[in-house]
């Protein structure tokens, strides 16, 4: 009965729903504390390091936990929860409230299409391990991705105050100038594993597992082999999550707080939880088309570490789907929050752009770039495949 | 005087990326994200303070653990935000100080309006006022911000000097009263 229960597709995809929410919120949360952190440690500062709950003093343990602001982190998620929601007068009041659930919905899609570890199956064959394995994990990204602006647009007009519609006007006007090198940075990728003749795929499995090969090319990331590409897409990714240097949207120093300077409690720190998913998602894809996914180290694809491991240890459990599945989430998960540091480490060293200094980026130096370095790519593959 | 031209050498083609300049940059910070911290946590951890540092100002006994104020109420005259409020009395008869000529009934420092000027301390003619090296002053009323005598000598407590200028005056007068005799 059960498990005719949990077979049910639409108990699946409840199931699955709830595993993103469960997971990626946490995380998210987690990031918001993380950066709160490492910007201390860049300046200098312990950072917050002070709450803890007043039964858990003493016990050891849980004062690396406090040191660590984790209590702090817990105590502003409940601060969020509980406090007033504020609704201002002037706004509209349906899509002020609207904006962001909007924000989330694609944060948290996007999510199921990324594969975040893989096992080896009886025949020899990775099996990614992904909640909707679809065949264009990548358009399927570009496009759930892009509506994630809509939030940000919405909540700057709804908001019905002119810093807000300046953060949402800018906010549209970036996204939409870095979406287009970011998308052209990432087609040489699929251009290269799609060779003639096999079954086309835009899916992430495929990228990874071409990052797989043996052999000094076969094991070769594509960091290495497309470098501009990589840089692109970098470059764009901090672009589109809105992270500095690229925050326009929400620039404090000439916006206030931007787009989401009305908002408050639950619904700002909604706001939060996404641009910090997108930033899982975009470090995530990152690392799955340039950093050889859920692959140890560059030239050491999953299975010849599972196999290291098994001639060291002597035992074959290593691949077990469980084994090398919890392996590989680590390794993938480890490659995320490495990415996610950069994100940090970047914030706080490089200064803020001008606006238009960002729009001179994006249309003058990025796009052409990206069309040149598709333009070389391609005759590259047509003659390294033909 | 002629203007001198400067000569700027045009930005090569990696200088125009900004690519180096970042990353050197984040060569800097992941220098100093790895330092220990330079910040004090402050209630556990204290500063050091530097000798001829002005904090709470307080009364002082001398070495014998007299008072040391006449309640001359120079202090109370010279204190610009007029944070001093003396009451000056006279010395009990029979303490064994009756040759002291006064001594305040009630010294109170409002430290609401106290700017910790120090001059007090460099007025005083008996040394009996010292801005000490406690800096951290707190309550939850007004009333509490006020310190009165006493807590100013327990903040205060016992100055070592080597004045004893009332001590040399006792001695004098016996002498001088032992001569009579």
């Amino acid at each position: 009965m059960v498990d005719l229960l949990l077979s049910h597709p639409v108990v699946l995809a409840v199931l699955k729903g709830l595993v993103v929410i469960l997971v990626i919120f946490p995380i998210a949360a987690a990031c918001s504390m993380a950066e709160r952190k490492v910007c201390a440690w860049i300046q200098r500062r312990p950072g917050p390091n002070r709450t803890i709950p007043p039964f858990l003093v003493g016990i050891p343990g849980f004062g690396v936990l406090q040191r660590l602001g984790l209590f702090q982190l817990a105590a502003d998620g409940a601060k969020f929860l509980f406090k007033e929601e504020p609704l201002p007068d002037h706004v509209h009041r349906f899509y002020y409230t609207l904006a962001p659930v909007i924000a989330m919905v694609p944060a948290f899609t996007t999510v199921t299409v990324v594969p975040f570890g893989a096992y080896v199956d009886a025949a020899g064959g990775i099996v990614p391990l992904v909640l909707a394995n679809v065949d264009v994990g990548i358009l399927a990204v570009f496009a759930v991705a892009s509506l994630g602006i809509y939030s940000l647009i919405l909540a700057g007009w709804a908001s019905n105050s002119k810093y807000p519609f300046l953060g949402g006007v800018r906010a549209s006007a970036q996204l939409i100038s870095y979406e287009l090198s970011m998308t052209l940075s990432v087609l040489p990728v699929f251009l290269w594993v799609n060779a003639p003749g096999m079954p086309a795929s835009l899916g992430f499995a495929r990228v990874v597992e071409f990052q797989s090969h043996p052999g000094f090319w076969g094991g070769t990331w594509f960091l290495f082999t497309m470098p501009v590409s990589a840089l692109i897409f970098a470059i764009a990714l901090f672009a589109e999550t809105n992270r500095q240097p690229f925050d326009m949207p929400e620039s404090e120093s000439d916006l206030v707080g931007g787009f989401h300077t009305e908002y408050g409690a639950f619904k700002w720190s909604l706001f939060f939880v996404a641009e910090y998913a997108n930033m899982i998602v975009g470090s995530s894809v990152f690392a799955l088309l340039f950093l050889g996914g859920w692959n140890p180290l560059p030239w050491v694809p999953l299975a010849s570490f599972l196999g290291f491991l098994q001639h060291v240890t002597g035992s074959a459990i290593w691949f077990h789907p469980v084994a090398a599945g919890l392996i590989s989430i680590g390794i993938f998960v480890g490659k995320i929050l490495t990415t996610l540091f950069v994100f940090m480490w970047v914030r706080w060293t490089v200064p803020r752009f001008r606006y238009d200094q960002v729009m001179k980026l994006g249309w003058q130096k990025l796009l052409p770039l990206s069309i040149l370095n598709l333009i070389a790519y391609t005759i590259g593959i047509y003659f390294l495949q033909s | 005087m002629a203007v001198i031209q400067v000569q700027r050498k045009p930005h090569t083609l990696m200088e125009r990326t900004y690519l180096p300049q970042i990353m050197s940059a984040l060569r800097t910070t992941l220098k100093y994200l790895l330092k220990p911290a330079e910040t004090m946590e402050y209630p556990e951890q204290r500063p050091a303070i530097p000798p001829g540092y002005r904090g709470v100002p307080a009364l002082v006994k001398d070495p014998n653990g007299r008072e040391k104020c006449v309640s001359c109420q120079l202090c109370e005259f010279v204190c610009p935000p007029k944070a001093i409020r003396i009451t000056p009395g006279s010395v009990a008869a029979g303490t064994g100080v009756d040759q002291v000529e006064k001594a305040p009934q009630a010294f109170d420092i409002d430290m609401l309006r106290c700017i910790y000027c120090g001059l007090c301390e460099e007025v005083c003619p008996e040394e009996a006022i010292f801005l000490q090296t406690q800096y951290s002053m707190t309550g939850f009323t007004r009333a509490e911000m006020v310190n009165h005598k006493d807590r100013l000598y327990e903040i205060g407590g016992v100055r070592p000097d080597s004045h004893f200028k009332w001590d040399v005056k006792k001695a004098a007068e016996q002498a001088a009263a032992g001569g009579h005799h």
